[in-house]
């Protein structure tokens, strides 16, 4: 494979973006459930310390044995340390790499080795800070039907590639804060309502206290835009699998029901200031001529919240997550076939927003 | 990250604000953070790496840091604190004691509860070394000037070649 820009989205199975289509539980409140588990394999230096030579052994090694793995069966192998820095921010922007695997990330330039198998649904990370990151993205709140699917994945490698393990510490990572489980395991979700009434941060401190950590949308290192949240376990070891799940719906579960609280709150004492706001919200994205992302990050969380409401009618959710992904940098200029200037891809992000909106939203009352 | 009020020194507090339905973070630190009043109990966690480096920190008065900690990727406990991640699975045996401790202190456990892991048979028998991993190895060895696991290393290559 050759390094050029203008990845083709076609090859990639289900375009890498099923998870958007809103179909799972909770998806008007959850946009997406994320299971991750980290593995090393033994005979390797990890990637931060093996030299090239050695990460593109393993690589090659983690290749042969895909023959014998159905749930990657039909996979497609991209190699980012051979690809243009624009398709790779378009892998992350899709939530198919991390930031790091891209090297777009200032503390970590892209590595030898760095690839991704891409299955449905299921993703393959080779060369990250592990050898291996397991990934599943499943739409909506769906944490058992995740956890199933990445184990059976691990279980298959697993049988054919051998993983670094220990007796009492579990699965061997690069950070010792994966280490155990390797497991993280995280949901997207829309808090408007926590954010209006002030509760935010009351809900954040008490999850912690819980075990578990909250993240901005691209998770370790992002920053909260569009009141999404993704909330994830904090710690990997001294608690099953299971337990790290049923922690995490537990809390999530939690969550949602002190969001749905507070909409109705929101609703009950400041309906017409609310309905005003929201609708505002609505009128900007649909005529606004020049969008930072941000803004547009946050219009979008007000129309989704109106959606929720059911003020706002004749808008999928499914259109509000599409609109959450292909209004990226890297989406807009894929769509435009060039490279945009910021300028250039506020009004790019304005239009794709207008166009969306009045295809897909055309019975908006 | 350098502080967003002052732009000298490093941010160590992450404030979470809500402006309207807007949530917008601030990066302080310790010095702006506290003559703005801030209450810090709701910041964004701070990264575990703080607790890795001060649990090393206190490790490193015990042992020599320079030393070779492990054999097999020439790690030291320095290299461990300068970048927060550790070189190969075998660094785990290397430093066993100080990672007991440290796991214990960002897990609340160091024993592992979960999915038990058998090496599937055709890789149970540790593979012998190739030419190439100990090449490798003597290259990193080199260039991390652990001279000493170097000249183990290219006797053992000798004896290959």
């Amino acid at each position: 494979m050759s390094a050029r820009a203008g990845l083709d989205l076609s090859l990639l199975p289900d375009g890498g973006v099923r998870w958007l289509d809103a179909s799972g539980p909770n998806a008007d409140v959850v946009i997406s459930t994320r299971m991750r588990l980290a593995r090393n394999v033994s005979g390797y230096a990890f990637t931060g310390r093996a030299r090239d030579g050695e990460r593109l052994r393993m690589l090659a090694q983690v290749r042969d044995a895909l023959g014998a793995v159905p749930s990657l069966s039909g996979s497609l192998l991209l190699r980012l340390d051979d690809m243009a820095t624009q398709d790779r921010q378009l892998l992350h922007e899709r939530h198919l790499v991390s930031k790091e695997l891209a090297g777009l990330d200032a503390q970590h330039p892209l590595r030898t080795g760095a690839a991704v198998f891409l299955g449905e649904s299921v993703g393959l990370l080779v060369n990250e800070e592990d050898h291996l990151r397991l990934q599943v993205l499943r739409s909506g709140f769906a944490v058992p039907q995740a956890f199933e699917t990445v184990q059976r994945l691990d279980a298959e490698l697993g049988a054919q590639v051998p993983f670094a393990f220990h007796r009492e510490f579990g699965f061997l990572t690069a950070c010792p804060t994966n280490t155990g489980t390797g497991l993280r395991a995280s949901v997207l979700i829309h808090l408007p309502g926590l954010v209006l009434t002030k509760e935010i941060g009351k809900v954040l401190a008490g999850l912690q206290q819980m075990g578990l950590t909250y993240r901005g949308l691209y998770g370790e290192g992002s920053e909260v835009v569009g009141n999404f949240f993704q909330l994830s376990n904090q710690t990997t070891l001294g608690r099953s699998e299971e337990e790290l799940q049923d922690l995490l719906v537990r809390v999530v579960r939690h969550v949602i029901e002190r969001e749905e609280e507070a909409r109705r709150v929101l609703v009950r004492d400041a309906g017409y200031i609310i309905e005003d706001k929201l609708w505002r919200s609505y009128g900007t994205l649909r005529y606004a001529r020049s969008l930072t992302f941000d803004e547009a990050m946050n219009y979008l969380s007000g129309v989704r919240l109106a959606v929720g409401l059911k003020l706002i009618t004749g808008l999928s959710v499914y259109t509000l997550n599409k609109l959450l992904i292909f209004t990226q940098s890297a989406h807009l200029a894929h769509l435009e076939g060039r490279a945009l200037t910021e300028g250039e891809a506020n009004l790019a992000r304005a239009r794709y927003v207008r166009e969306a909106l009045v295809s897909e939203g055309g019975g908006v009352e | 990250m350098l502080c967003d009020s002052c732009k000298e020194r490093d941010a160590v507090v992450h404030l979470t604000r809500i402006v309207d339905n807007a949530v917008t973070q601030l990066h302080l630190c310790e010095k702006c953070a506290a003559a703005k009043g801030v209450e810090t109990t709701l910041a964004m966690p701070q990264h575990p790496l703080g607790d890795i480096l001060q649990a090393v920190q206190q490790q490193a008065s015990t042992t020599s840091e320079d030393a070779p900690s492990c054999t097999f990727c020439g790690s030291t406990a320095r290299d461990f604190r300068a970048t927060g991640r550790l070189g190969c699975p075998h660094c785990y045996d290397a430093m066993e004691r100080s990672l007991r401790e440290l796991l214990r202190r960002l897990h609340g456990s160091s024993k592992h509860v979960g999915i038990r892991y058998e090496t599937p048979t055709a890789h149970v028998h540790t593979k012998p070394d190739t030419l190439h991993d100990l090449h490798d190895r003597l290259n990193r060895a080199i260039a991390t000037e652990q001279f000493e696991l170097a000249a183990e290393l290219r006797d053992r290559i000798r004896v290959l070649e």
